[in-house]
């Protein structure tokens, strides 16, 4: 699977910098899903984890005129590759920081919230969970996400049944985003990378690391585990 | 007992009279028609509907019928195990709820109002009370389960649950339990309309607002004896809206 177009990955001291290239929307389609992930298997070795994104958009989430032209025994790839990425930044053995460069919907602000730590644009973007005026249900895996990290009944509630953009300043404040960053796409990059370093280095063991975090969101971490690249099933499972 | 009357996109379900509206299997049953009425009328109405619970005098409701059921545990729990599928229907109902707690809402009255989507509360009298601790009675499990889906800040639990804590609407805001806060009955009523028109307004499809309701909190869901739907069904789904 051709990656050079879809991210690109870099090291920036401990940190290992996943871009999602391009001014487009990084709907997350099987390709793009592929390429992330494999961006994420080669941070081996770094201290840390940013991903971030180029242009307007962190990503505007799955993409359905992809999913309208694939066969239907390819349709449910999508999603599977999805809770597989999620399982893979689960078990990472490193602190994993997402910079929201730009706009995330739906499964693009799900896959926000499952790192650790959130850096957002403070001037531009917002978090939008767009299913229900899409009239999208949730699968239970992915509310799972937003169950286990964002908590609080009344955002959880204004999260995902509202339809709202829901600006840094905002999320911030309802505690869903640690920190708005002023500036450019560049600026939040790094903000990112910076806060990355710092959790780098405290020296952590990965491994420690990665089993502190699963035994913190346990249901997630239950719901997804099976679909990671460690896991036993993985192999036998296709991939694009 | 209760009407039930639609504004436009809204229906409008009144706790009527000057009592307090306690859930005795007469008005179980009335509300359970009622609620009963609005799906179906949100079925034929299509998307953009809304549903307003109000209640008329000084309660929203006092919770229980606990006169009726006196001494008697097999009729307390007659009534509890009456209100649950009550829960469950509101929990499921296809498309956003108001609550507009317009008076004292202790107890199940609480719970009932809790099982809304939002609260608007009136600021001048009236408070929201769990009044089982110190009335001596244990809460039945789908009362907990409620709560704890919807006040999720342990120490706002703790003192509605265990401190028996009485709730004006300021605080009760404060806390994360109301999220507006009108001068007097008249102007909370209002307000729940006009916040139920402004969700009607988005045109959700009910189906899916409900389920996705149901996926914030599917332990309170499954207490109160809903079935959530399968991956597998939500996928039907969304295979039939691509």
């Amino acid at each position: 699977m051709a990656t050079q177009n879809l991210c690109t990955v870099k090291r920036r001291g401990r940190v290992h910098l996943i871009t999602l290239t391009g001014a487009g929307e990084h709907r997350l389609n099987p390709a793009l899903l592929s390429a992330i992930r494999s961006a994420v298997a080669a941070s081996a070795g770094a201290g840390a984890l940013v991903l971030a994104a180029e242009g307007k958009y962190f990503s505007n989430g799955f993409d359905q005129a992809w999913a309208r032209t694939a066969p239907r025994h390819l349709q449910a790839t999508m999603g599977g590759e999805f809770r597989g990425l999620v399982a893979d930044l689960l078990a990472l053995p490193m602190p994993t920081v997402a910079a929201v460069t730009g706009h995330a919907a739906a499964a693009g602000c799900g896959l926000v919230l499952a790192h650790d730590a959130v850096i957002m644009r403070g001037s531009r973007g917002f978090l939008y969970m767009s299913e229900v005026d899409a009239g999208l249900k949730l699968v239970d895996f992915f509310a799972e996400v937003f169950r286990e990290k964002v908590p609080d009944a009344i955002n959880r509630r204004d999260l995902l049944l509202r339809g709202g953009r829901m600006a840094a300043p905002e999320a911030v404040l309802r505690g869903i985003v640690d920190k708005a960053v002023d500036g450019g796409v560049e600026d939040v990059v790094n903000a990112a990378v910076a806060e990355a370093e710092k959790l780098a280095a405290r020296g952590w063991d990965g491994e420690v690391v990665a089993e502190i975090r699963k035994a913190a969101w346990p249901n997630l971490w239950s719901k997804v585990k099976d679909y990671g690249a460690d896991a036993p099933a993985a192999a036998a499972r296709p991939r694009l | 007992m209760c009407t039930l009357e639609q504004r436009g996109r809204v229906f409008v379900l009144t706790l009527t009279g000057d009592g307090e509206h306690r859930l005795g299997h007469p008005l179980i049953a009335s509300l359970r028609s009622a609620v009963a009425s609005v799906a179906a009328a949100a079925a034929s109405a299509g998307p953009g509907t809304a549903l307003v619970t109000v209640a008329e005098g000084r309660f929203f409701s006092n919770g229980l019928d606990i006169g009726w059921a006196g001494t008697s545990r097999p009729r307390l729990q007659e009534l509890v195990d009456a209100l649950r599928p009550l829960a469950a229907d509101l929990l499921a109902l296809p498309m956003p709820t108001v609550a507009a707690v317009t008076g004292h809402a202790s107890a199940g009255g609480f719970l009932l109002a809790l099982c809304h989507d939002y609260r608007v509360m009136r600021a001048d009298r009236g408070v929201l009370y769990m009044s089982e601790i110190d009335i001596g009675l244990p809460l039945p499990p789908y009362f907990v389960a409620m709560f704890r889906a919807k006040i999720t800040a342990a120490n706002a639990l703790r003192d509605v649950l265990l401190r028996g804590r009485k709730l004006r609407a300021a605080e009760a805001k404060e806390m994360g339990i109301v999220d507006a806060v009108c001068p007097g009955p008249a102007e909370t009523a209002a307000e729940a309309i006009k916040l139920a028109e402004q969700l009607a307004a988005r045109k959700w499809d009910g189906g899916v607002y409900a389920s996705i309701r149901m996926s914030i909190f599917p332990e309170a869901c499954k207490s109160v004896g809903i079935v959530e739907e399968s991956d597998e069904e939500k996928r039907k789904h969304f295979a039939s809206r691509l």
